[in-house]
Formats: structure tokens, sequence, C-alpha cells
């Protein structure tokens, strides 16, 4: 038979394995509800079906005299130059948020036309372009 | 012009200087001397000293606003004040890493000086090491990234520095972040040099302590600033965004809080061995993997610094060469624990296991939720951004059994406990906890039951340590004091971002000046708007009172800068701080609207939140004074 030390370490190894088990599935089972994923304008009018409650990331440039002000919001209209959509936001508009700029919008879609924004990510730098528009503006 | 020239010299010279004294360090090393040579001393004084002229030529370069450098034109303009020209100097690629090359040689020399009473042979070999990355970084630096790259013709005027940066706690955050990062490599050099002279025991845990203590301390420190920052000058009234670089400085932070818990047992009972080295080793590599996540622009951040593929590519092959050798190295003299000392269940050990795995829990889920989007990005060419939900669901319920540990894991005794725990104090101090918390569960009511159950824990933490610190005044019990102030400490986080959780107000809202919002028994009232100009930025001063629900009046006066160079518009949070709350207000300006955005927070325990930070570090600082006794 075994030592009483083997075994010790046989299930110290087996609780230690058990444990990185469950943490990766854990994270892995968590993030899969968590995750937001980034999207452009041109992006989500090809996309097939809209999931109301799922939150999302749009980026794309502001489009020049959209913006309008209201006391509980304000809209405006997110452009990556092929396709737009309308965005209604509530909260905090960050500085670097101005006409024919880069911008982030987290928030849930209504349709493919419109957008609810509740968050409006703001960037240190004033020349930031969110990756895709990037990637479009490089390839025209 | 001159500055840049000389430091730009010396940096090339202090190349020369350590591959020399790679060579010394050899000689030495087969030498049958008791103490390394004076060479090594010299040689490795003139190596700090070079990167020292450097580092000072380039902050004269700042000062002076010699714009015929690349980096001063680029970050720098004449008329910003004398401390961000400072600061400036590393608020950029270039020059941080030269203040990381700094800081890597001073630790280096320190090292070198203070470990007189540790075998020559590990000394030297530890120097080796040091001396390695040393190269790496010196290469690194005057390859990819110059800070003395010259400019011709020379500019009249710098872009100047992004005003965001422009503050004085993010111009000494990233040099006591740097020591925190860059303290760690000491760690792994020693840890490598001690496996291979079979030098892992209690006295080798002994001397290492206060290495892996003083970038805790820093580390702890810089994380503190970089949140105190992001605080008041992102304008969001968060303290902790989960945002990639902030996850960055948290890994390394966890992996070397489970080493100062470990390196306890290996000290006092002379067994973890390995584990405490894979930790040594895990914490240097984060620590690297920080700056090269951060400085290759990989990360979708918030923070979008500089970036520039190459140099990712060159951080990254390093710190893969640094594995390998690592690792090579671990399999090879790998400690052979004949000894396996053994201790029942309920013993510190297993308090401080205990302890360990939480870390490594923290750790690998921030870890899988930093660079999840990465590989998914490279591998799927699909964007996600993982935020604050992810992370709150799976460390939240964890800090529930891991309160509990910390309350009674340090009341075990070494090898075997046979004591009942339970003492009547102790019953006292839960009862007293969960009155309170059942308060708030019942009475406010807008908390959900695992926060309270959070809240019952990090309070009934507080008053045990309270209690035991008494005692250890009043009796002058030998009780571990500068654990007791850090646990403190932990518990007071706990429970201050508890409160803060349940019981911030905040509100968003777009006003005309002259209007007034009433919300929650509380009226904001917008009275005016005045503009005034000063030395680098014109600024837009609004006026606002408050009338809380007590209707007493408090002003706040939010600003607007719009700086010139570079043309960039900040809000300035105005925070009315108190022992019980902050009230904090910023305003931006909407493109072709009379109408400004305001946002206004009440956030309790604000500064309790710095203040348990600070006494985290403090015990630290307390226990490398112990040592010294």
């Amino acid at each position: 038979m075994y030592g009483k030390k083997v075994k010790f370490r046989a299930a110290f190894i087996l609780l230690v394995l058990i444990s990185l088990v469950l943490i990766i599935y854990l994270s892995l089972k968590t993030l899969e509800d968590n995750v937001v994923y980034f999207l452009s304008p041109t992006e989500i009018q090809n996309k097939e079906e809209i999931k109301k409650n799922e939150k999302v990331r749009v980026g794309g440039m502001v489009k020049k005299n959209s913006i309008k002000s209201y006391t509980n919001y304000i809209s405006f209209i997110l452009t990556d130059y092929k396709n737009e959509i309308n965005v209604t936001y509530s909260g905090t508009i960050p500085n670097l948020f101005s006409e024919e700029k880069g911008v982030v919008a987290e928030g849930t879609l209504k349709d493919k036309n419109y957008f609810i924004a509740n968050k409006i990510l703001a960037k240190h730098d004033e020349n930031y372009m969110p990756p895709k528009i990037n990637n479009s503006l490089d390839s025209k | 012009m001159l500055p840049g020239h000389i430091g730009f010299i010396s940096l090339v010279f202090s190349l020369f200087i350590s591959l020399i004294l790679f060579f010394f360090i050899f000689q030495d090393y087969k030498s049958e001397s008791q103490a390394p040579s004076l060479k090594v001393y010299s040689l490795s004084f003139l190596q700090l000293l070079t990167i020292i002229i450097s580092f000072f030529c380039l902050v004269l370069s700042f000062v002076i606003s010699d714009f015929s450098l690349a980096a001063v034109y680029q970050n720098s303009h004449t008329t910003k004040p004398l401390l961000y020209k400072i600061s400036g100097t590393w608020g950029n690629h270039e020059g941080s890493l030269l203040l990381w090359l700094l800081v890597l040689s001073i630790f280096s020399f320190c090292f070198l000086v203070q470990s007189k009473y540790t075998p020559k042979k590990y000394r030297l070999l530890t120097v080796l090491f040091q001396n390695i990355i040393t190269i790496g970084f010196l290469l690194f630096v005057i390859k990819t990234s110059n800070p003395f790259l010259n400019l011709f013709p020379v500019p009249n005027e710098g872009l100047g520095l992004n005003p965001i940066l422009q503050d004085p706690a993010l111009a000494i955050h990233p040099p006591i972040l740097y020591l925190g990062y860059v303290g760690t490599s000491i760690i792994f050099s020693s840890a490598l040099s001690a496996m291979i002279h079979r030098f892992v025991n209690p006295s080798w845990a002994d001397s290492i302590k206060i290495w892996i203590l003083t970038p805790w301390i820093f580390l702890t420190l810089g994380i503190m600033l970089g949140s105190i920052w992001a605080y008041y000058e992102l304008g969001w009234g968060g303290f902790w965004f989960w945002d990639p670089v902030e996850n960055v400085s948290l890994m390394p932070w966890f992996s070397l809080t489970a080493l100062v818990h470990s390196i306890i047992i290996l000290k006092k009972r002379d067994t973890f061995h390995s584990w405490v080295l894979i930790l040594a080793i895990i914490t240097f590599t984060l620590s690297m993997n920080g700056t090269f996540l951060v400085r290759s622009g990989i990360l979708n951040s918030v923070h979008t610094f500089a970036n520039d593929p190459e140099r990712g590519f060159y951080i990254l092959t390093f710190l893969f060469l640094l594995i390998l050798l690592s690792l090579i190295i671990f399999f090879i003299y790998q400690p052979k624990d004949n000894s396996v000392k053994s201790f029942f269940l309920f013993s510190r050990e297993t308090a401080i296991s205990v302890n360990n795995w939480f870390m490594m829990f923290f750790l690998s889920a921030v870890l899988i939720g930093t660079i999840y989007p990465l590989i998914l990005e490279i591998t799927k060419d699909i964007k996600i951004s993982v935020g604050a939900p992810f992370f709150n669901i799976i460390i939240i319920p964890f800090l529930v059994p891991f309160l509990f540990f910390m309350i009674f894991g340090p009341k075990l005794k070494w090898i075997k406990t046979n004591e009942n725990l339970m003492s009547k104090k102790l019953i006292f101090n839960f009862f007293l906890s969960l009155v309170f918390s059942s308060i708030i569960y019942f009475f406010w009511g807008k908390t959900t039951l695992l926060n309270s159950i959070i809240f019952l824990l990090g309070l009934f933490l507080l008053l045990t340590l309270l209690f035991e610190f008494l005692e250890t005044i009043t009796k002058k019990n030998k009780v571990n004091i500068p654990r007791i102030i850090s646990h403190f400490g932990f518990g007071l986080l706990i429970v201050s971002i508890s409160l803060n959780t349940i019981f911030s107000v905040e509100m968003d809202i777009n006003l005309k000046i002259g209007e007034s919002y009433k919300f929650k028994k509380y009226e904001l009232k917008f009275n005016s708007i005045s503009g005034k100009v000063e030395k680098n930025f014109n600024s837009l001063l609004g006026s606002f009172s408050l009338i809380d629900p007590k209707g007493d009046i408090s002003y706040l006066k939010p600003e607007i800068r719009i700086y010139n160079q570079p043309s960039i518009t900040t809000s300035e949070a105005n925070i009315k701080t108190n022992f019980f709350y902050d009230r904090f207000i910023t305003m931006s300006n909407i493109q072709n609207s009379e109408f400004f955005n305001i946002r206004f927070q009440q956030k309790p325990m604000m500064i309790w939140i710095w203040i348990s930070a600070l006494l985290i570090s403090l015990g630290g600082i307390l226990s490398v004074f112990r040592q010294k006794d």
C-alpha cells in the first residue's frame, strides 16, 4: 500500500487540479455572458439578427451637425462613412466627444438604425480613432 | 544640444561598462576570495552613475526645453509649469524606459551593497542576472527607443504634454509604480541564483524578504496613485475601472502579495521551496508583461499611449528568453524537497496556502479577463471588451470565504492548533457586525445580500483586528503589528468600498445656465459661468449651488479647461471632501448647444479608500524596519 505521505501528496495534487479546472471553467462561463462585442455601423447593417438586450460597443465618427441636446439626453449620428446609425445617450459626455471625431459608445441596439447608448468612452488621445474605423479609412 | 549628447554618450558608455562587468563577474566567480572584488563594486557603481547622468541629462533637456530632441519636442512646451516639464521626462515611452533602466540599476547596486552577509557566489550570480536584464534594456532603449534622438531643423516650440497627464499625482505615479515593477527583478535574479547554489533555505528567505516587501510597498502606492488620478481627472468619479492597463498592474500585485505571505513559511518552516521560486518567477514575468502590454499598444484601453509594434516585439522576445532561462534553471536545479515538513489541517501553513490559493485565483481571473480579448482578436478577428461585470461576478463572491479565512487564519499556530478559536470577544464582534449590516440591509434595503455579507465580514475583520491591536498595546503581547496594520487596511478597504457602492448618489443631466434640477430630495442649480485666462490654458468656471436633503446649501465649481498646446479640452472635477463623503461634480460643454453636461455624485467613504491603501503599505514599511532589529 501507499504510505501516508504519498496519499497526502496525491490528494494535494488532485485538489490543485480540481481548483485549476474550476477557475478556468468559472472564468470562461462568466466571460461568455459578459463579453461586449465591438462593431462598426456597417457590421450592424450586415448582421442577420439583432438581440435586443445584448450589450455591444459601436465605434465610428460623429457625423457633422448631427449632435442635438435635450435636458435628459443627447442624440447624434455615428458613421463609418459607409453606413450610419442614430444614437441616443444620457450620461456623462467626455470632453473629447465632438463632431467629426472618433467615438466608442456602449449600449443596446433597438434596431439596425437605432442605438441606445449608456456609456461613451473617453479616450486620452485627441487623435484616437476606433480601431475598425482606422482600418476602413486606411483601405479607402 | 549638449545635455542630449552627453546623455546619449553616457548611455552607450553604460552599455560598455555592463559588458565589462559581465566579464569581471565571471572572473570573480572563479576566484577563491571571500567577497566580490573591488572591480565588481566599482563597475556596478559606474554603471549606475552613467545611467544617472544620462537620466539627469534628459531631465535637464526637458527643463531647458531643448527641442532639438524629438522626445522633448513631442512632449513638452515652453509655457508648461516646471513640475510638468520634469514629469514630462517620464510621461512618454522613451523617457519612461530610461526611468525603468535607472530604477533597475539602483536596485542592482543596492542589492550588491546590502547583501554582504550572504554567500559570495550567490551574490555575484544575482548581480549577473540583474546585469543581463540591464543589458537587455540598455540595448532596447538605444536601439528602439532612444530618448536622445535629434531633430533637424530644430523646432521653435514643442507639441506639449497631454494636459490630462499634467497632474501632481500622475507626475509621481510612474516613478513609484516602476519602483514596484522593477524591484521584482531582484526577486527573480536572486531566486534563480539561490536555486543554482542550493541556497533556497530559511536564511535566503530572511535575506530576500526586504526585497519582496520593498517592491510590494511601492506597487501598492503606485496603484493607489493611479487610482486617485483616475478618480478626479478622468471625471467619471469611479476609482477602479477594470481597464486592461489597470489590470496589468494588479496582476503582479496579487502574485507579490502571495509571495509576501509564502516567504514567511519558507523562513519559519523551511518548506514550500518550489512554490516560492515559482512565485518569484511569475511575479517578475508579470511585471515585464505589464511593460510589454502597455508599451506595445496591444491593449485596447482608455489609456491609449503612443505605441510601436517593433518595441512590443523586442520586449516580447526578451521576456520569452528570460522565461526560458528561468524554466531551464528551474528544471535543472529544482530544489529536492527531501524533508517535507508535515503540518496539520488547522495550522498557519494551511492558512497561508489558502491565502496563496485566493491570490492565484484572483490573478487568473484578471489574467483571463485581460488577455482573452487579445486572443480572440488575433485568432478570430472579433473585437470584444471585458468590463467590470465580468470581474465583479467572478471576484466579489470569492471575497466571502477570503475574508473569513483572513479573520481566522492569522489566529492559527504553526504546525498544529489545538485551542478553540471561538472566544467570547470574537462572538461579541460578530454580533456587533451582524447588527450593523442588518440595519443597512433591512432599513436602506437598496443593496444585495452578497454586498451585505461582505460588509459584515469586513466589519468583523476590522473589529477583530482592533481588539488584537489594543491587546498588544496594553499587554505587550508579541503580536505582529505590521500584519495587523496591513490587514486592518484591507478590512477598511472592503468596508469603505461596500458603503461606497451602497450609498452612492449620482445623476447625469444637461442644463442651461440659470436652470435648476431636482432629484431624490437634492436640488442642483446652475448659477453662472465665468471665463479666465491662465498661463497655458483658458478656463470656464461654472458655479453651482446644491441644496441637500437637510436643506444645507453648498457651492460647487467645476471647470472646463481649454489648453493651448496641444489644444485639448479637459474637465476639472470639483470635489468637496469630508470624512463621510465626497461631493463630486464635473461639467462639459456639448457642441452646437447651450446645454452643459453635468455629472454630480455624492460618494461616501472616498477618503477612507485612500487611507486604507496607505495603511496596507504602512504595514509593509513597518515590517521592513522591524526586520532590521
